[in-house]
């Protein structure tokens, strides 16, 4: 699996995702500076990683989402090409417009860094085939503006289409409020576009991926990932 | 070097080298007619700038004339107790500050120690209790900000933020915006910097209430070959300033720091800096890249006293003068004079002497981060500090006896008087153990810090193996198998009863923390926060905590390589308790064998390693229970602290115990607690023989740590040949804490209580 992941001044989850890329698929991704107007050839899954692009001054975002490598990204997901936005990654997904919908404030007005239960929605995306639907996994959070808003229509249609990945639950898999840490609507976690190529989420997966360190649960998303492109290949 | 090497600049034959202007005389400096007219020296100048009489009086010996006001400022930003030291330094001088292993001991940066493998580890812990207090997010912020840019400047990636909080009393009208404020500024300045914050301490006494503590400790990793220092070598250098541009913000801020507040503390806000983790991240980022370019000879950052300290201890500590050409710092505002310049503390800023050859290669990393650069002077033969700005001379100063040879105090102290021991049957308990468990559990001394810890990331960069909630933080070195354990300690309340014991016990817990994780301790930074020095208690406290850190340190071979001393931590006359908080850095040859604190299953033995001798004096029972502060603090043996802690580290690395726990505030039986709840098993345990039941459960003898056995009697049989005390308390299992022949507490109710209190304090008004 040849993985990019974009490097936006501020950014600082991208040491972190770069290490499960490359424990996982066996390859070091390209780090790619957000002033590159081309992705590497042949990248077949792009990343933008977590972090505070550009401080999260103005929007959480919203200035990155008009760097010049967003362009290409743009373009590559336009072609079907995976992208896998975490975190702030999804944040800037949804102001480049790749994604719908917004992410505000916790509803505690505090950053949140916990770990946190998530219900696997669908395994039958290439984000998710390394997990069966209705799995629940244990991965940290580390946001202060996680709270998924959307309008009713927008809600609707993700929710119709199961565009919904993943959902903050409670450890035995149940959608409760007070598992939902930061007050997203429907405990959205996370979702994909409509041609399902693209995935934003707020947890952070690529840190629950070595056994040494405790937990693995976030091992399945790239497992799956490359499991994908080798079945496509 | 070549002429040619030097664009824009002035090449040195031997002899002083001076910008071709007119020579000015002394007489005339600052009396340019390009320059606005400077406020008149007066005494009520003087003595607003923080300068004693007998200050200025040298000042003038020293430089022979009347000082312009930028000179002034000058050397109130230097001489001042923040920057100087003065009423600290001949006591900081007797503390153990080398080892084998020991790098750089204090007067850099920070500390560096040797952790093999050609790795070293950098690390400090520094205040910032006057800005937070008047203005806690961004003094809280910048405070963090300040501690990383040190470990950075040394050439370190930092892995690891800890911080001690010391708060007013909960019922303080102030104490809960500061708790929220210091809290979000730590968190927002270190999570989007992008270091997990993975430990610390905060606790709450009315004798913070008109002072919080804010004191920060970062941790970095460097190659021992490639670690960066501040002296500048070499004459003609280059002075190069990188980072964000200077604003007006934080101009006095380390002379604010270095006196008591009166009724005017708010409107010192002025005085405090604003954090821009984003410029520090990308400063970081920069830095480290031009370093491994090779381009760096020297470097300093502009922390306290900004563009004044840098450059005078980067001169001060090479033996050389520095010139600088303030026409050439990128600035924020426009018309800023020299004196604001000097004085400024904007953040995110650093000096650096850069090899004249490589010069343009660091200029161009810097302009790919965005961040200003601009070579603002050069280094001289002279060992003067000169400061040219808009065409005059606008300080000219022996930058020696402004930096390293600025005034030196041996101001008188008054020892503590020493308080009589308690005897434990003289104190009555007013609760039954259950009763007390439960309350002090629930108390704001003891109870879960998770609303703090929750809101900093403690788990970026993928290395945390034990997140905040255990003895000692663990944080992996790159991909292992090395780890350190990272830790924050004090006992104000000890200190204040007697500094020397509290100084000891301070070490000590810190030690004893490092070891319950399985780490060996390698070395501390202590950050030492007291009132007014000019207070002959005060400064009894200081020279009595200091004495007790050296000699723990000594006995337990646990160096001191830096720190930070901040005073004047007092208000309208009423000093903060003493606190002298102690970092502390060990190391785990393999982080997957590192212990924890909770219970693992059921069925174990639970063993006591040391004595319990039921020491009531400044516990916490006896204040939060009994309702008396009270008492001589208890007494430290170093000589049983080594063996205890040695003893239980073997016991971790040869795979004996499934537990381990220090027993520090709230005794034996909250300890218990504390491994208890985060396995939601309970312990079953035996009434103790000999002494009265609360006193053996809630004392707070030291020395001592709480482990589990499946095999207990192997332990017992190593403890015997070690000649360390161990007694067998009981038994993990069931639900509930249960002596035997008292009410069983269920460990879920008391972790519900432990959960509660801070989450339900924080939503309270205001």
């Amino acid at each position: 699996m040849k993985s990019a992941v974009l490097v936006f001044p501020g950014i600082n989850r991208e040491r972190d995702m770069a290490r499960a890329l490359r424990l996982i698929s066996g390859r070091a991704p390209a780090m790619v500076w957000h002033a590159d107007a081309e992705l590497p050839s042949g990248t077949e899954l792009v990343v933008i990683p977590g972090g505070f692009s550009y401080g999260d001054y103005l929007r959480c975002g919203a200035i990155a989402a008009r760097a010049p490598i967003m362009d290409a990204v743009r373009g590559f997901a336009a072609k079907g090409g995976l992208v896998l936005a975490i975190c702030n990654g999804f944040q800037i997904a949804c102001e480049a417009g790749l994604l719908p919908g917004v992410l505000m404030r916790n509803a505690q007005l505090r950053f949140i860094c916990r770990d946190v239960y998530l219900r696997v929605e669908r395994s039958d995306t290439p984000f998710t085939r390394g997990y069966n639907a209705g799995q629940v996994i244990r991965v940290p959070v580390a946001h202060g503006e996680g709270n998924y808003i959307a309008d009713g229509e927008t809600i609707a249609r993700l929710e119709g289409e199961g565009r919904v990945l993943f959902r903050y639950a409670s450890p035995d898999g149940m959608v409760d409020p007070n598992w939902n840490h930061n007050g997203a609507m429907n405990a959205i976690a996370g979702i994909i576009n409509e041609r399902g190529n693209v995935l934003g989420m707020m947890p952070h997966p690529e840190n629950h991926v070595e056994a040494s360190m405790g937990r693995t649960d976030g091992r399945g998303l790239f497992a799956g990932l490359v499991d994908h492109f080798r079945r496509a290949a | 070097m070549a002429a040619a090497c030097l664009p824009g600049w002035w090449i040195i034959s031997g002899g002083r080298r001076d910008l071709p202007l007119p020579k000015v005389e002394s007489d005339k400096i600052g009396r340019s007619p390009l320059i606005r007219n400077e406020p008149a020296i007066t005494p009520e100048l003087i003595a607003q700038h923080g300068l004693k009489p007998d200050e200025y009086a040298r000042i003038i010996k020293l430089i022979g004339r009347t000082p312009t006001f930028t000179e002034l400022g000058i050397f109130s930003a230097m001489w001042n107790e923040h920057c100087s030291y003065k009423s600290s330094k001949i006591h900081l001088r007797t503390l153990p500050t080398t080892a084998p292993w020991v790098i750089q001991g204090p007067g850099e940066n920070a500390g560096v120690i040797d952790i093999g493998d050609g790795l070293a580890v950098v690390f400090k812990m520094e205040s910032h209790n006057h800005p937070s207090y008047i203005e806690p997010y961004q003094g809280a912020a910048t405070g963090v900000g300040g501690i990383l840019r040190d470990v950075f400047t040394m050439g370190a990636r930092p892995i690891a933020c800890l911080n001690a909080l010391s708060f007013g009393d909960p019922s303080h009208p102030k104490t809960r915006s500061l708790v929220a404020g210091v809290v979000a500024g730590v968190g927002g300045y270190g999570n989007s910097f992008g270091v997990p914050t993975v430990g610390g301490e905060v606790r709450f006494h009315r004798r913070y209430d008109g002072n919080c503590l804010v004191n920060a400790m970062a941790v970095g990793i460097a190659e021992t070959d490639k670690i960066f220092y501040s002296a500048a070598s070499g004459v003609g250098m280059p002075i190069v300033y990188l980072g964000s541009k200077t604003g007006r913000d934080g101009i006095h801020g380390a002379s604010m720091a270095s006196a008591e507040f009166g009724a005017d503390a708010e409107e010192k806000r002025p005085t405090v800096q604003v954090g821009d983790p984003f410029s520090e991240k990308l400063l970081l980022e920069a830095c480290l890249e031009i370093m491994a370019a090779d381009c760096v000879i020297a470097i300093q950052d502009m922390g306290a006293a900004g563009l004044t300290c840098s450059a005078v201890e980067m001169g001060a500590k090479g033996d050389l003068g520095v010139t600088l050409d303030l026409d050439q710092v990128p600035c924020r505002e426009t018309g800023m004079s020299a004196y604001e310049m000097m004085l400024s503390e904007s953040q995110e800023r650093m000096l650096m002497v850069l090899k004249p050859d490589k010069e343009k290669q660091a200029e161009a990393i810097f302009r790919k981060w965005g961040l200003d650069f601009a070579v603002v002077g050069h280094t001289t033969p002279t060992k003067r500090f000169l400061v040219r700005h808009g065409g005059a001379v606008m300080a000219d100063l022996p930058i020696k006896e402004l930096g390293d040879e600025a005034p030196v105090y041996d101001r008188p102290f008054r020892d503590t008087a020493a308080k009589a021991a308690i005897d434990p049957a003289s104190v009555k308990p007013p609760l039954t153990l259950a009763d007390a468990l439960e309350k002090l559990i629930a108390s704001s001394e003891l109870c879960s810090r998770r609303w703090v810890f929750e809101q900093y990331d403690h788990v970026i960069l993928g290395n945390t193996v034990q997140r905040p909630g255990g003895d000692a933080a663990v944080v992996r070195i790159n991909e292992g198998p090395k780890a350190l354990a990272l830790t924050a300690d004090v006992t104000p309340r000890y200190c204040e009863a007697d500094p020397f014991e509290g100084g000891k016990q301070a070490v000590a817990e810190a030690w004893r923390n490092l070891n319950a994780v399985g780490a060996k301790p390698l070395a501390l930074t202590d950050n030492l926060n007291f009132g007014n020095p000019e207070r002959p208690e005060i400064m009894g406290q200081l020279v009595g905590a200091i004495r007790g850190i050296g000699e723990a340190a000594r006995v337990l071979d646990f160096p001191i390589v830096s720190g930070n001393v901040s005073l004047y931590n007092e208000t309208n006359g009423s000093a903060i308790l003493p606190t002298p908080t102690i970092g502390g850095v060990g190391l785990l040859d393999d982080f997957t064998k590192s212990m924890t604190l909770a219970f693992k299953a059921a069925g174990q033995a639970i063993l006591l390693v040391g004595e319990a001798n039921g020491w009531l004096g400044q516990s916490v029972y006896l204040r939060d229970v009994c309702g008396r502060e009270e008492g001589a603090p208890p007494p430290v043996d170093l000589a049983a602290e080594r063996r205890h802690g040695e003893f239980v580290r073997v016991l971790i690395r040869d795979g004996l115990i499934t537990a381990a726990h220090d027993v520090s505030d709230g005794g034996i039986l909250v300890a218990l607690a504390e491994m208890a709840m985060p396995a939601k098993i309970g312990a079953v345990l035996a009434a103790p023989p000999g002494i009265p039941a609360h006193a053996f459960w809630f004392g707070e003898d030291q020395a001592r740590y709480l482990v589990t056995a499946p095999d207990p009697d192997a332990i017992a049989r190593l403890a015997k040949a070690a000649t360390v005390p161990l007694a067998r308390l009981g038994v993990t299992g069931g639900r509930a804490i249960a002596i035997d022949g008292e009410r069983p507490v269920p460990v879920d109710e008391l972790r519900t209580r432990f959960e509660h209190w801070l989450p339900a304090y924080m939503a309270g008004p205001g």
